[in-house]
């Protein structure tokens, strides 16, 4: 358990910077996520924290320590690969057994240890078992064991979930979270899938092209996005671009209703976001308890419990997603017309 | 299905099998010939009371081990650094792996004789013929090893291991080299084929291994040169069998050696 402080990281690669200006501190048992596409140095950044790589400028900070010249087995860093990493001629326990035992640990605190985590992952049954005989979900949550037995001060998952079928990854998730509580270790999580991380951190880090574009608790990240690229990122919703006006923003001929609207200078270029949970639907203007804009369904996506419908706002010649209830979908079909609306407070406003 | 085996593979086959098999059974049978019609078990008899012949295979079972483990020692590291720290360094490995197979063992001891000059112990015995044995299996072990490490994802296991708090030597002690173990087993055996049979470096240089010896035997006694010849084609059958069973088991695959 530790707090783990980032500050100042660059890295370049052959002249290209693929990361910059990073200050990141994530506090003792915090799990964090690294979120974003592929590319944009999230594994760099948790190679560095590692020790596997060397960042040009800035440092890493354990409990205070700086320690950054130190190689990675010298870090207390317990990682867990994105592809399958366990020793291919050792069994699970003696996988989990290596860290304690490369500690210089007594053979009685080894087993100890091992058959400790083995349990906490649930898979004492299968400790004798070699890694091709396990599953891929298994082998991750030995892996998970074996980067705990070392009592890592920060633990380290490079994306340890993108090789695992659906079903299982959700289950292994909760199980990630489950144990990381129980351990209470710092935690650092790297993924490009914006549902695995607001499902289960404390924080989530979302970067791109090498920068952190906004750190927060993912109820924040969803409803108060910091720019344009969190907002697309995280999430559905439309980005529009149009001037503030003091009753919303006026995109193409149509005006957009945002409270938020009003705290910037008329006329200002500003981008409004909109989530298909906000826009309501009316058959005629006067059902919609705000003034609604009249929009053509351009078409219907059914998703189970509720239908995703496009609208194109006429006017603003813009397109506009909106979530219904399946049940109330059902009466729309490409081309109706009908009344978009929603409460003025709910639209953010992003600076452009 | 039957179609898929039909007649002209199965000519193929018995033509193949007769084309390696004949020779072999024909010296088989011409070593146990005493003259006129007599076939007996006399000549093997005479070989394995022979002293000379047991001191001469063990000479070659030693400069198996001694090359085996020179390789090993040599390049083991290297194909690791290479494959983790220096992958540009990879083709200048290939080349020089190669080369053996470019350079006819006549110019290389030539070269060799002239080149080296060392310490008695090397120079003046039979295990000056290690160097030269170590260039000619060369493309055969590096082959083996590079195939078993690229079977593996080395840059994960190692990263693992570090991460775990093993230093480098714990990581290719314990991580590394025991999922080699099949590569390093194929890259032993094929060293003992390509050293029981070689001839010309010994010939030259002057050492009796066993090649030789069974050559010098030729010169007079042939039945007993043909039951030799025999005897080490089991040797060298055996440890292509070993190369293939230990390919089985493991991990790794040996498919560029052979």
């Amino acid at each position: 358990m530790a707090v783990l402080v980032l500050s100042g990281i660059e890295k370049g690669f052959a002249g290209r910077r693929v990361l910059s200006g990073i200050a990141l501190s994530f506090a003792d048992g915090e799990f964090v996520s690294l979120l974003g596409p592929s590319g944009c140095g999230k594994t760099t950044l948790l190679r560095i924290i590692a020790g596997f790589e060397r960042a040009d400028q800035g440092a890493v900070l354990i409990d205070g320590r700086d320690v950054s010249a130190l190689a990675p087995d010298r870090r207390k860093m317990g990682m867990v690969f994105q592809a399958y990493s366990l020793f291919p001629n050792m069994t699970a326990f003696e996988n989990v057994r290596f860290g304690p035992r490369m500690q210089g640990r007594s053979l009685t605190e080894q087993k100890e240890r091992a058959a400790e985590l083995l349990a906490l992952v649930g898979l004492e049954p299968h400790r004798d078992k070699y890694p091709h005989q396990l599953s891929g979900g298994q082998q991750q949550r030995v892996a998970l064991a074996r980067a705990l037995a070392v009592r890592p001060a920060v633990l380290l998952l490079d994306e340890p979930l993108s090789a695992l079928d659906a079903k299982v990854r959700v289950q292994l998730r909760e199980e990630i979270r489950r144990i990381q509580r129980e351990t209470g270790t710092t935690t650092v999580f790297v993924t490009h899938d914006q549902e695995e991380a607001l499902s289960i951190s404390d924080r989530v880090a979302v970067m791109h092209e090498g920068t952190l574009r906004q750190v927060a608790v993912p109820a924040v990240l969803y409803r108060e996005p910091a720019d344009a690229f969190v907002a697309r990122f995280i999430g559905a919703g439309a980005v529009l671009a149009g001037r503030a006006e003091a009753q919303g923003v006026r995109v193409g001929a149509a005006l957009l209703p945002a409270s938020a609207a009003a705290a910037i200078a008329p006329g200002g270029e500003v981008e409004l976001f909109l989530r298909p949970e906000h826009i309501r639907l009316a058959s005629d203007a006067g059902t919609a308890t705000a003034a609604g804009l009249p929009a053509a369904v351009a078409d219907l996506t059914f998703l189970g419990s509720f239908t995703r419908v496009r609208l194109t706002l006429d006017g603003a010649g813009v397109t506009v997603a909106a979530d219904l209830p399946s049940g109330e979908a059902d009466r729309l079909t490409p081309g109706a017309r009908v009344f978009a609306w929603w409460d003025a407070a709910s639209p953010r406003i992003l600076p452009r | 299905m039957r179609r898929r085996f039909g007649l002209g593979s199965l000519l193929v086959l018995l033509a193949a099998g007769a084309f390696f098999l004949l020779p072999l059974v024909l010296t088989g049978i011409f070593s146990l010939w005493q003259g006129g019609s007599t076939y007996n078990l006399a000549t093997y008899g005479k070989v394995v009371n022979t002293g000379a012949v047991w001191t001469s295979l063990l000479l070659s079972l030693r400069l198996t081990i001694e090359t085996a483990a020179l390789s090993l020692v040599l390049l083991v590291p290297a194909v690791i650094v290479i494959n983790l720290r220096a992958p540009r360094l990879r083709a200048v490995l290939e080349v020089i792996a190669v080369l053996p197979f470019v350079v006819p063992a006549i110019a290389l001891v030539a070269g060799l004789t002239t080149l080296y000059t060392g310490p008695s112990w090397l120079i003046g015995t039979a295990n000056y013929l290690v160097v030269p044995y170590f260039i000619i299996t060369l493309p055969y072990t590096y082959r083996a090893l590079d195939i078993g490490i690229a079977s593996l994802d080395l840059r994960t296991l190692t990263e693992a291991s570090q991460s775990l708090g093993a230093s480098w030597f714990q990581t290719v002690v314990h991580v590394v080299l025991p999922n080699l173990k099949a590569a390093l087993m194929g890259g032993a055996l094929l060293t003992l084929t390509i050293v029981m049979g070689e001839y010309t470096f010994a010939a030259i240089l002057l050492f009796r291994t066993f090649a030789v010896f069974i050559a010098d035997t030729g010169q007079g006694a042939i039945t007993e040169a043909a039951a030799l010849s025999l005897f080490s084609f089991l040797i060298t059958w055996a440890a292509m069998l070993g190369v293939v069973f230990s390919n089985r088991r493991g991990q790794t695959a040996l498919g560029g050696a052979r």
